[in-house]
């Protein structure tokens, strides 16, 4: 079983950020909540690795 | 206190153009003494062409203004005989760090490569910068190039005609009138000749103040740049500090829109928060506060006809990344040689639209840069706040948030990518970083550096490779430089224009870009690449 990765990963993280932030833009604070939600269901299922969601809610909630 | 800023250094003196019956016509005329016209003038007078600067001050920057360059530009300067009082003078610094409420979530090395004869950033005074610039115009003119600046001259009114264009110029003795055979405008984001020609000057507004203090002090900081996200003593905005010479420390703290700019402003209110910021017993002077908003925004096209925009004038960024004054010094850079080609009937004037499309190129690059720094700074909701805090947090704990944290993205110099100058890669598998449209990449030779080597004309850089010692392709001179590994101390010249190539023939124009790059000379080639980045082709 593979360990969640905590190393940069994703290339062009300021084109990323970019596109996360504009997914958000012109909804209100309840939306937003919502399309969060969606967005982490949808990649925890690409995941799929229990083990890896996991330690990725540890590290979320700043356990170690 | 006679600070250096309130001594005029090129004084209102008269000029015979002002008692001329007709109107005199120059070659060129430079609108504006700051950084960016300085370097305008300067690499035309090195060219031998005839230039006057007009602006309607006659001192130096008043306060520090622009403080970081970065080493591109820093190279420019080299080329305009200014580049190294600079980096003796300012201070340099590698590494930054950046804390979240009172904690230290991250900090970068900007871990300079070796090998390069100038450091990855400075910080220095803008009047410092300007100084420099104009003691080197003094040094010109003993040396008897046709370059002049006249202080107190303010432009009146332009006219634009098919072959040079004319302006009025108001003096403390009155206005008058003078020609030139091309204009250009480097008088800041305000810029006058923008509003006298009806331009446009489009782009988006932040609702958003930043005090700036210069305050001078003997304290225990760090030679580093310090960034701060919703500190303690300036909660919910942010806060930047930042070394420059003369124990002079540049503070910014964000605060907001809805403020009171004039009661900010007051020293009774700016040095409570500085006190809150550096500690109670700390004792500094104010040098410098000002309050700024910004923009980012460019024109839709920098050529109008003979009027050419460079600077601020043409494009403005906010101040995260320092892409004010280093993008304006490439757009001077850009422009110089192939205004020369022009003037000396070598290159058709559409030459100079390329410098449309590879400085725009480059503005762009710089505004969407500076608008996301400015976005992760100065969230504009709700839910952008939460992300950003959310990066923080993790950036302090887990390596994978850090590259995300953008307390500004700093200035790199621009490769003009798909440039209409550029001939296709002929040797891909040489670096990447030394592609066509590539700024070169210094490298140390036995005996001093390559960048000076390639200065101001066109060269064919010959690693492993032969080829004929000089050319002449329609009248313009092609310098061979031929190297080779005895010339190569460390490995960084094969490192960056070698790569797992065994020789390669290199064609870079006189602003130190790669036109064309192939693996052995060939005539025919080098020609037609030669006639393509001149705007023949």
């Amino acid at each position: 079983m593979s360990d969640l990765t905590l190393t940069p990963n994703i290339p062009g993280a300021d084109d990323f950020y970019a596109e996360l932030i504009a997914a958000h833009e012109g909804l209100t604070d309840a939306e937003s909540q919502a399309f969060n939600a969606r967005l982490v269901l949808l990649l925890a299922n690409h995941i799929g690795d229990r083990t890896v969601i996991s330690q990725a809610l540890a590290a979320a909630a700043r356990k170690e | 206190m006679n600070k250096i800023f309130e001594i005029p250094l090129y004084p209102y003196a008269k000029s015979p153009d002002q008692d001329a019956t007709t109107p005199v016509r120059h070659q060129v005329v430079v609108i504006g003494a700051g950084p960016i016209g300085l370097g305008a003038a300067i690499d035309l007078a090195q060219q031998g062409i005839e230039v006057v600067v007009l602006d309607d001050n006659d001192k130096v920057s008043f306060g520090s203004r622009a403080v970081c360059y970065a080493k591109r530009p820093l190279e420019i300067l080299d080329r305009l005989g200014c580049g190294h009082p600079m980096v003796d003078k300012g201070v340099k610094w590698n590494l930054g760090k950046v804390f979240f409420d009172q904690r230290k979530v991250y900090e970068f090395n900007l871990l300079p490569e070796d090998g390069h004869e100038f450091p990855a950033f400075i910080n220095l005074q803008q009047y410092y910068f300007e100084e420099y610039m104009v003691n080197r115009v003094r040094e010109l003119q003993e040396q008897g190039a046709p370059i002049e600046i006249r202080g107190r001259n303010k432009v009146s009114a332009i006219g634009q005609h098919d072959t040079h264009v004319t302006l009025e110029v108001e003096t403390p003795e009155g206005p008058y009138n003078v020609e030139a055979d091309w204009l250009i405008a480097c008088d800041g984001a305000g810029s006058n000749t923008r509003a006298m020609l009806g331009l446009d000057f489009v782009g988006r507004v932040f609702e958003d103040n930043f005090l700036i203090a210069d305050v001078i002090m003997d304290a225990e900081f760090p030679t580093e740049r310090w960034f701060w996200f919703d500190p303690p003593f300036n909660r919910g905005q942010s806060a930047l500090l930042h070394k420059q010479p003369d124990g002079v420390w540049r503070i910014d703290l964000q605060l907001g829109w809805d403020i009171d700019k004039e009661r900010e402003k007051r020293p009774e209110n700016v040095i409570p928060r500085l006190k809150a910021m550096l500690g109670e017993d700390v004792n500094f002077e104010l040098e410098w506060v000002s309050i700024y908003t910004f923009q980012c925004r460019r024109m839709e096209q920098f050529r109008h006809g003979r009027v050419l925009f460079a600077g601020d004038a043409a494009h403005q960024v906010s101040p995260f990344g320092a892409r004010g004054a280093n993008s304006g010094l490439q757009d001077t850079d850009n422009l110089c040689w192939k205004l020369k080609l022009v003037m000396d009937g070598k290159a058709p004037e559409t030459l100079l639209d390329s410098y449309d499309v590879e400085r725009i190129h480059g503005a762009d690059e710089n505004i969407l840069n500076s608008s996301r720094s400015t976005d992760f700074i100065t969230p504009k909701s709700n839910i952008s706040r939460t992300l950003r805090d959310a990066v923080l947090d993790l950036a302090e704990q887990y390596e994978f948030a850090r590259p995300l944290v953008n307390s500004g993205r700093l200035s790199v110099p621009c490769t003009y990518d798909g440039s209409p100058l550029n001939t296709p890669d002929a040797l891909p598998g040489a670096p990447a970083r030394s592609r066509p449209g590539s700024p070169c990449a210094d490298a140390p030779l036995g005996q001093g550096y390559l960048l000076p080597q390639l200065a101001d004309r066109f060269t064919l850089l010959t690693l492993n490779a032969d080829a004929p010692d000089g050319l002449d392709i329609d009248g313009i001179p092609v310098t061979r430089l031929a190297l080779d590994g005895k010339d190569d101390p460390t490995g960084a010249l094969a490192d960056r224009y070698l790569g797992g190539e065994k020789s390669a023939v290199y064609l870079i124009r006189p602003d130190q870009h790669v036109a064309a790059r192939w693996a052995a000379y060939d005539e025919t080639a080098t020609r037609d690449a030669l006639r393509r980045a001149i705007g023949k082709a």
